[in-house]
């Protein structure tokens, strides 16, 4: 692979305490490298700022949800063309991309790496074949396992061990990241009898079991296991006014234990059940400026088009309720539920304004980057092509100030966020976008330009319009190749897959076979998938010093 | 050592495969163990296989034909490779349509075929589950995986469709007599209700059969939604649909009082007046009663992956079928770039042609216009369809011969077992050759031939 | 009278043999029909008819019905070439012809004569 060099840029390598210095990467085999021959090619980025690649830490990819809601909305395609090019694939747009047009977005906006979110595991197959055909980036999924009939089963039964090695089975089976739990305990709720689960104390029907018992049963197994990456957590109540005591509850379930909640705005809520939300941002983010052990990604809503699709199947049976518009549900054996619903923020409405406010807030009100990372748990509360614009809320008050006049002023009103006139710096922006989330993703060789790192490096041309800025780098590097040369997307790249491969006690599938025949419709024998169905992969090493394996092409 | 492994008795000549998956019917079952004769290159016998699938192993042998034939002549599967993409590349609009009984690993590649060539690509959903693809565009779906109808439905519903001759193992696997976590009792514990405009073969299953008059499906079905709705109808329900009072409101109680209610629709609402209406009237009972009990619609789909065709051409496109590339990018619309239309109005000038035989089924119009054009079909079988091409592949049997992965009806991903070798290539072999074939094609021509003159 | 081609066991088995074998031609060239019908039109099990649409003509045999099973003015026929013949190609804009509710005329084939 020919060498690379790039010269006169200002770096932002927060992992490496670089900050904004004028230095000189090398890149070699697809990794930064101390130096490079003086025959490399040599990228001048003189007024340019160089980052590694984005990382997202939480959004919806592929997949069969993504599927249905890609299927859904026709009328949101045609408006937003990809046509094909000698290096490119064609697709559609809109807030679910097709698969091709997914990685390519990703990569023109100097993402690298990105995470689907909620997988159930029968559909792994599915979510690796999209993934497959999503070109560019590196991603990985979190395997659904929150609402999961045996593992309910074995904790009902207190095999504790048993429990573990399950986890650890289904995530060899089907080559996840990490585990996603969902709405913990709602499944059984709405697939019997179309409820939810209100109280994360109450007990989950003929289980003996309650939610918050199935969350800390998770984050001490995988805690033990030693993930790269803690449960993924989106916690119960989403959307509902009181909330936060929820989130504060989950939170403490850790116990200090390492724990991700995801799009954590949207369980920031005060208030009533019943009536109007208020802001909590201040008391979920106090909690996690003075807990080390939590990260969380924000989910801020961004203005505009949306779509729901959840696990949460109750919480979009609730938005259907608004609008008697388009709702699909898909109730999954023994594993999950799933809900999507199209949606879309508009500034006058005194939810969405709240939600917006709230998001930002705990934005600036937080006293980590490294452990509140940029999210819009796309697509639902936008997509991700809004995060340059998000970006440049948090950089420019004055822009925000802007915004927030636009916005229903009631809502505004009862938060604190006209009064913060905090601006992220680029340092910061940095950490949010990529050196945050691939810490708290536990990838070693993401999200920062030390030696040894993986080559995926994004140059930016600096602008004072900051969304304008991280809107169209002018560089994009994946593994080494020059993807976007001078704005142009110039060559077409496959990422890898990132997954773990937790070891386990084998005994456990004498427990999971009599379960299989009797309660799922595929043979057991056919589930688990072997590695000759992967595109590109990379086996992330776990924390107790289980070896990855090297690259595989 | 696990159950599935293949094992050879001590001459070699038999082989078991346990646990492999018949791909005739949409339901894709898993649970096979074959056992294969190697020498002969033949399924003797397939335990746990339904009546069509026992025929679809016993059938599927290998038969001495050539790989690939150019005009009726035998030639090397080189040659038609390049006689493909030469057609492809020079057709102005050339068509890809079939893809349901091909792995998704071949039909991701015939959609990138055709994205290259700016065609279209359709599959055999448009004229089968297509109407109920547009329903879903506008109203949406409440669905589950087969196994929640398995655990949890006592009331099963099948509505326009013959399950007994069709998809004989979806009483028996699926939703009837299996005993589910909480249907201890299999079929005692649940109510089957089939709606029809005949008695067919499966209304001996049926608690309830209820004869509709043909064409009057959307009307008796809009009904039971009024009165899931609590809305008033009018008295002439029964003159209307040739179903009473009596047996509505009784349905309707069920309905609104089951555990878990699942309604399986047919073709007999898809391919009958009201078409995409009927789909959408399913859809949209099934998605207001969860008002009331959980309840989920499934339209049970034919071909072994059909259910991957449209999974793969969404997600590549954004469409699930009906796509055209005319433009460099996908657009979607039934009735101008499905494959009936664009054949019967004459308008596609090449057709590649995949797993399907739509010289025998299709609409003759549509037919007239296929023995015009230069055709290239992939076929494990001699078809209408092969005999009028001008280059025809043999290829190997997915799922009998070859790996890979099918969707099932409810969008299971499911892997691949091959029991014995084919001597023939698989379609995605030929297809990834002559997709090279027309990237090299595209390569080699002049800067200023790139852009192909618009299509009609 | 309303033609409504569908699957049946047979044509599914036969159809692995192969559509150009004699088993599948047929199976998909029998029509089913009400008793009743065959009766008013003096037809018997195993009669020739022709059935004829806008689109063209075929001639298939005949096969009877109980009346609680199909009722009047309805036929049945396993899909296959002769239900192409019948079939038209408009699909009002949705891609599906009308393949299961196909008008035709049926009249009786004399003894002797064939298509």
């Amino acid at each position: 692979m020919p060498e690379l060099r790039i010269i006169n840029g200002r770096v932002y390598d927060p992992a490496n305490d670089v900050d904004g210095e004028v230095a000189t990467i090398s890149i070699r085999d697809g990794r930064i490298v101390e130096s490079v021959s003086d025959s490399a090619r040599t990228i001048d980025a003189h007024g340019m700022v160089v980052m590694a690649g984005g990382v997202d830490i939480h959004c919806h990819i592929a997949g069969p949800k993504v599927n249905l809601a890609r299927k859904l909305q026709p009328e949101d395609h045609r408006l937003d063309v990809q046509p094909g090019t000698d290096v490119m694939r064609s697709g559609t747009g809109g807030v679910v991309p097709s698969t091709f047009t997914t990685g390519y977005r990703y990569a023109t906006m100097g993402y690298t790496t990105a995470m689907e979110a909620a997988v159930p595991p029968i559909f792994a197959r599915h979510v690796l074949e999209e993934l497959a055909d999503t070109p560019v980036i590196d991603k990985g999924f979190y395997v659904l396992l929150g609402n999961n009939v045996f593992l309910y089963q074995l904790l009902k039964e207190g095999r504790k061990k048993d429990f573990r090695d399950a986890i650890a089975w289904w995530l060899n089976a089907v080559k996840g990241y990490t585990v996603k739990l969902v709405n913990p305990g709602s499944d059984e709720l709405w697939k019997r009898r179309r409820e939810n689960i209100s109280d994360i104390n109450q007990k989950v029907d003929h289980f003996d079991l309650t939610p918050l018992q199935v969350i800390r049963s998770f984050i001490e197994a995988v805690d033990e296991l030693g993930f790269p990456h803690p449960p993924h957590i989106h916690c119960n109540n989403l959307g509902h006014s009181g909330n936060f005591d929820t989130t504060l509850q989950t939170m403490k379930a850790a116990e200090g234990r390492r724990v991700h909640i995801a799009h954590i705005q949207f369980h920031s809520y005060g208030g009533e059940a019943g009536t109007n939300p208020k802001s909590a941002a201040h008391q979920i983010i106090d909690y996690i400026n003075a807990n080390p052990n939590v990260t969380a990604d924000v989910g801020q809503v961004m203005f505009g088009k949306a779509i729901t699709m959840t696990a949460d199947a109750p919480l979009a049976w609730m938005l259907r309720g608004f609008k008697k518009g388009k709702w699909v549900n898909a109730d999954t054996e023994c594993e999950s539920g799933c809900g999507i619903i199209p949606f879309a923020y508009q500034e006058h409405v005194f939810t969405h304004a709240l939600q917006w406010a709230i998001g930002l807030e705990l934005f600036l009100l937080s006293e980590d980057p490294w452990r509140l990372v940029l999210s819009t748990d796309h697509p639902n509360g936008g997509s991700f092509l809004q995060y340059p614009r998000l970006i440049k809320l948090l950089m420019d008050s004055g822009f925000r100030r802007e915004e927030i006049k636009r916005l229903n002023q009631k809502a505004v009103a009862t938060t604190s966020l006209a009064s913060i006139e905090r601006e992220y710096t680029m340092r910061e922006i940095a950490i949010i976008t990529r050196a945050g989330p691939a810490r708290a993703l536990g990838l070693a060789n993401k999200g920062h330009l030390g030696v040894g790192a993986d080559a995926d490096v994004t140059i930016y041309t600096e602008d004072a319009d900051r969304e304008k800025m991280f809107n169209s780098p002018r560089y994009v590097i994946k593994d080494g190749t020059v993807v976007v040369d001078n704005h142009e997307f110039k060559v077409s790249h496959d990422g890898r897959l990132l997954h773990i491969a937790p070891g386990y006690d084998d005994a456990i599938e004498d427990a999971l076979r009599p379960f299989f025949d009797d309660y799922y419709t595929i043979r057991f024998d056919n589930y688990a998938i072997q590695d000759d169905f992967l595109h590109a992969h990379e086996v992330i090493p776990t924390r107790n010093g289980q070896a990855g394996e090297d690259k595989k092409d | 050592m696990s159950d599935t492994e293949t094992r050879q008795d001590n001459e070699g000549d038999i082989k078991i495969v346990k646990n492999a998956t018949c791909t005739f019917c949409g339901c894709v079952c898993d649970d096979m163990d074959l056992t294969v004769d190697l020498k002969q290159k033949r399924i003797t016998k397939a335990k746990n296989a339904c009546v069509l699938g026992r025929a679809w192993f016993a059938e599927h042998t290998i038969e001495d034909r050539p790989a690939a034939l150019i005009d009726g002549r035998e030639a090397s599967v080189e040659e038609a490779v390049e006689e493909a993409a030469r057609i492809l590349m020079e057709a102005r609009f050339p068509i890809t349509y079939g893809l349901s009984d091909s792995t998704c690993e071949a039909q991701r590649v015939a959609v990138a075929i055709s994205d290259l060539v700016k065609g279209g690509v359709d599959t055999t959903t448009s004229v089968c589950h297509g109407p109920s693809g547009i329903a879903f565009q506008g109203v949406g779906e409440t669905t589950s995986t087969l196994g929640e109808v398995k655990n949890r439905a006592d009331l099963v519903i099948y509505w326009g469709g013959n399950p007994a001759e069709s998809h004989p193992r979806h009483f028996t696997r699926y939703a009837v007599t299996p005993k589910g976590m909480y249907i201890p009792n299999g079929k005692k514990d649940r109510t089957v209700v089939l709606v029809d405009v005949r008695k067919t073969p499966s209304a001996p299953v049926s608690d309830i059969f209820i004869q509709v008059k043909p064409g009057r499906d959307f009307e008796l079905l809009w009904t039971i939604r009024a009165l899931v709705n609590g809305k008033k109808i009018t008295a002439d329900v029964e003159e209307l649909t040739g179903v009473s009072r009596e047996t509505l409101d009784d349905l309707v109680t069920r309905m609104k009082n089951c555990s878990y209610g699942v309604l399986f629709f047919g073709m007999g609402l898809t391919m009958t007046r009201g078409r995409h209406f009927n789909s959408g009237a399913v859809l949209a009972l099934a998605a207001d009663l969860n008002q009331f009990a959980p309840f989920v619609a499934k339209p049970v789909r034919g071909h072994g992956n059909v259910t991957g065709a449209d999974n793969v051409v969404s997600w590549q496109t954004g469409y699930p079928f009906g796509v055209n590339f005319n433009r460099g990018f996908p657009r979607f619309n039934p009735g101008e770039f499905t494959t009936v239309d664009v054949l019967a109005r004459g308008e596609a000038d090449a057709a590649l042609v995949i797993a399907t035989d739509p010289a025998s089924n299709f609409p003759k119009k549509a037919i007239e216009t296929l023995r015009r054009i230069p055709v290239i079909s992939l076929d494990t079988k001699q078809t209408e369809t092969s005999r009028l091409a001008r280059v025809a592949f043999t290829v190997a049997t997915y799922g009998i011969n070859t790996g890979g992965t099918v969707y099932r009806m409810d969008d299971v991903p499911i892997t691949l077992r091959p029991a014995f070798e084919s001597p023939y290539p698989t379609d995605e072999e030929i297809l990834s050759a002559i997709r090279d074939k027309v990237l090299a094609l595209r390569r080699q021509r002049p800067a200023a031939a790139a852009e192909k003159p618009a299509a009609p | 009278m309303t033609l409504i081609p569908g699957r049946t066991s047979k044509q599914g088995t036969s159809l692995n043999a192969g559509k150009l074998k004699p088993e599948y031609l047929k199976i998909t060239s029998t029509v089913e029909m009400n008793e009743d019908d065959m009766r008013r039109m003096k037809l018997k099990q195993g009669d020739r008819v022709r059935l004829s649409s806008p689109e063209g003509e075929v001639i298939v045999t005949c096969e009877p019905k109980k009346a609680s099973d199909l009722p009047s003015g309805i036929l049945f026929i396993a899909y296959g070439p002769s239900s192409s013949e019948l079939m038209g190609s408009d699909t009002a804009g949705s891609g599906m012809p009308l393949s299961k509710q196909i008008e035709v005329r049926v009249e009786a084939v004399a003894a002797g004569k064939t298509g």
